[in-house]
């Protein structure tokens, strides 16, 4: 089982406010979900290199060329504020 | 008690590509862009979008990691480094983790007391953020965000803990940031931030082989703030472990103006990235034969251009270092030495370290930007070596040339600078400087001998600065010297 605490955690990673009921909720279905995968464990992988990835290696390369990307306009058309053509966000400093 | 530091460099350079790392988007100069000038759906993490990696920025990494004589891997794999900061629209940055595109490596530095080989752990690729200005307007506090470097590809050099002092630390950096740059896969612009460091410091007793606790420190963007840093560091820790407390393993930021390291609290773990392989990316693979090829092309790289330069030219590993700073730099001093075969390597170089670098550092030209090629540097010292102009007026002549680019041949003829060689006219100055200063003269003859000096620059002031220095330093001593004995004999007259 998860602790609180480690609920409390991965939720301050993912940027997530929870409450007391939902800290306990998550902390319940995390744990199965974990619980459940756990299962796997009991595979023996130990001769069987990770599957990084199922694409082969190799892969296709670009040259390198640029082209222009989006207008202005287009970059900021998301954009919650806009202030001197950049994104506006609440303040992110340490 | 003495301790002894164990410092490795984390060091992220840009690479020098025309696009993005994952992107097409051009790379753009951070001093002339707009905001947001070089955006598209993939930096600006858009649904739906896939990167698709840079031949360019491969190439230009195996380049690097092959200099420092690194294990290339065969297959590497992209990872995703997941955080949240508005300097990353993704929500994860894509980099290298668990396997990296090369390994093992070393960098050879010169230092004062000899070479020493600093291992290399990794070589990896991975992508820049984007730039955020904090803002405080009005009472309100907020950042600004701005995507044009989000994307740009990033080589990340780690070194093993093998540098022991603030000295090596810095040859370190300059050895690496050189290697960069003859290597032509980074601009060295240290001010645009082309290149960053990141230093992790420990302590141990001297004598110890238990490696101490390591303190992380970031933000250092510059090669004096990485010095500063580190040093600090090292005598915060001393202080601890002399009044008998124990470092903490933390993660500090470098405060460049209060010249104080500060912690960043809340900087997640590695196992908080929840580094995972990329899924949108198929592994790296590499073909040995386009290793081969690499190695093949590499250029003379600097530790080995030092090595020819000290052993062909004669001069000492402090001045080569020097000149491997900036590979076109060896280049313009190999050409000027080419262009006069006869002079010693010696008077072209102190021309180069001490005019033209004085130029360099006054203006911030580089070297292929100064007006004065080798052929007109080699054209002044020839002037020089024929006496046409004395050394005063060529370090005159030289600043002119730099600043116009007009050769010392048109600089003299327009200005008239010819030396004066007349015996007959310098003999004729030297009498009449010595009839106008009667005082001087007695007092020199009375035994004030430094006025020798006085007179001498009297007489070169009555030439215009353009005497044969020599030709005065005889005559002057020829004269004073008859005074002398005519002296001595109208007192033995007496």
């Amino acid at each position: 089982m998860l602790t609180r605490e480690e609920v409390e955690h991965i939720a301050a990673l993912a940027r997530l406010e929870l409450s007391a009921e939902e800290t306990e909720l998550y902390r319940r279905q995390l744990s199965a979900i974990l619980e459940y995968a756990a299962s796997l464990q009991e595979l023996d992988t130990s001769e069987i290199a990770p599957t990084s990835s199922v694409l082969p290696p190799h892969g296709v390369l670009r040259p390198d060329e640029p082209r222009p990307g989006l207008s202005l306009d287009d970059v900021l058309r998301n954009a919650p504020r806009v202030d001197q053509k950049q994104f506006r966000v609440p303040p992110a400093i340490e | 008690m003495n301790y002894l530091a164990d410092i490795g460099l984390e060091v992220h350079a840009e690479l020098a590509t025309r696009s993005k790392m994952f992107c097409a988007c051009p790379v753009v100069d951070p001093a002339l862009a707009q905001p947001n000038q070089a955006v598209c759906p993939v930096c600006l993490g858009l649904p739906g979008t896939l990167p698709v990696v840079n031949q360019q920025a491969v190439e230009f990494g195996l380049r690097v990691a092959l200099a420092l004589d690194c294990t290339i891997a065969p297959v590497s794999i992209f990872a995703r480094k997941n955080y949240f900061y508005p300097d990353l629209p993704k929500g994860y940055q894509i980099s290298q983790y668990e396997e990296p595109l090369a390994e093992h490596g070393i960098l050879p530095i010169r230092t004062p007391q000899g070479v020493r080989n600093i291992r290399i752990r990794r070589v990896h690729l991975e992508e820049d953020t984007g730039k955020l200005t904090h803002v405080l307007a009005d009472g309100e506090a907020y950042s600004l965000v701005d995507l044009n470097r989000a994307g740009v590809p990033l080589l990340e050099i780690v070194s093993e803990p093998d540098l022991h002092t603030v000295e090596e630390v810095r040859v370190y950096a300059e050895s690496l940031r050189s290697l960069l740059c003859t290597l032509g896969v980074n601009s060295g612009d240290m001010e645009k931030g082309a290149i960053r460091f990141e230093a992790n410091v420990s302590i141990r007793p001297a004598g110890s082989s238990d490696l101490g606790t390591r303190v992380e420190i970031k933000n250092l963007n510059s090669f004096k703030a990485m010095e500063r840093a580190v040093a600090y560091q090292i005598g915060q820790q001393a202080r601890l472990l002399d009044a008998g407390k124990a470092v903490e393993q933390e993660t500090l930021g470098w405060d460049a103006d209060r010249e104080v390291t500060y912690s960043q609290r809340s900087k997640e773990e590695a196992h908080d990235y929840r580094y995972f392989p990329e899924p949108d990316l198929p592994p790296l693979g590499v073909e040995a034969a386009q290793v081969e090829r690499i190695r093949q092309n590499l250029p003379e790289l600097p530790f080995a251009l030092q090595e020819r330069l000290i052993q062909q030219y004669g001069i000492s590993a402090e001045e080569a270092h020097l000149l491997s700073v900036d590979g076109n730099l060896a280049n313009y001093f190999e050409s000027c030495v080419r262009l006069a075969e006869d002079m010693p390597a010696r008077i072209v170089l102190n021309w180069i370290t001490g005019e033209v670098f004085a130029w360099m550092n006054q203006t911030g030209e580089s070297i292929q930007q100064i007006k004065v090629p080798p052929e007109a540097l080699i054209g002044l010292l020839n002037e020089v070596q024929q006496k046409i102009v004395n050394l005063n007026t060529a370090k005159s002549i030289m600043s002119e040339m730099l600043q116009s680019g007009q050769t010392a041949q048109v600089i003299i003829q327009q200005k008239g600078l010819q030396q004066v060689t007349d015996s007959n006219l310098i003999a004729a100055m030297v009498k009449e400087v010595l009839a106008a200063h009667p005082d001087e003269v007695k007092a020199y003859l009375d035994g004030k001998e430094t006025l020798a000096n006085w007179l001498f620059g009297q007489v070169m002031r009555r030439a215009g600065g353009k005497a044969d220095p020599h030709m005065i330093r005889t005559e002057l001593e020829s004269q004073l010297k008859n005074m002398t004995k005519n002296t001595l004999r109208r007192e033995g007259e007496k």
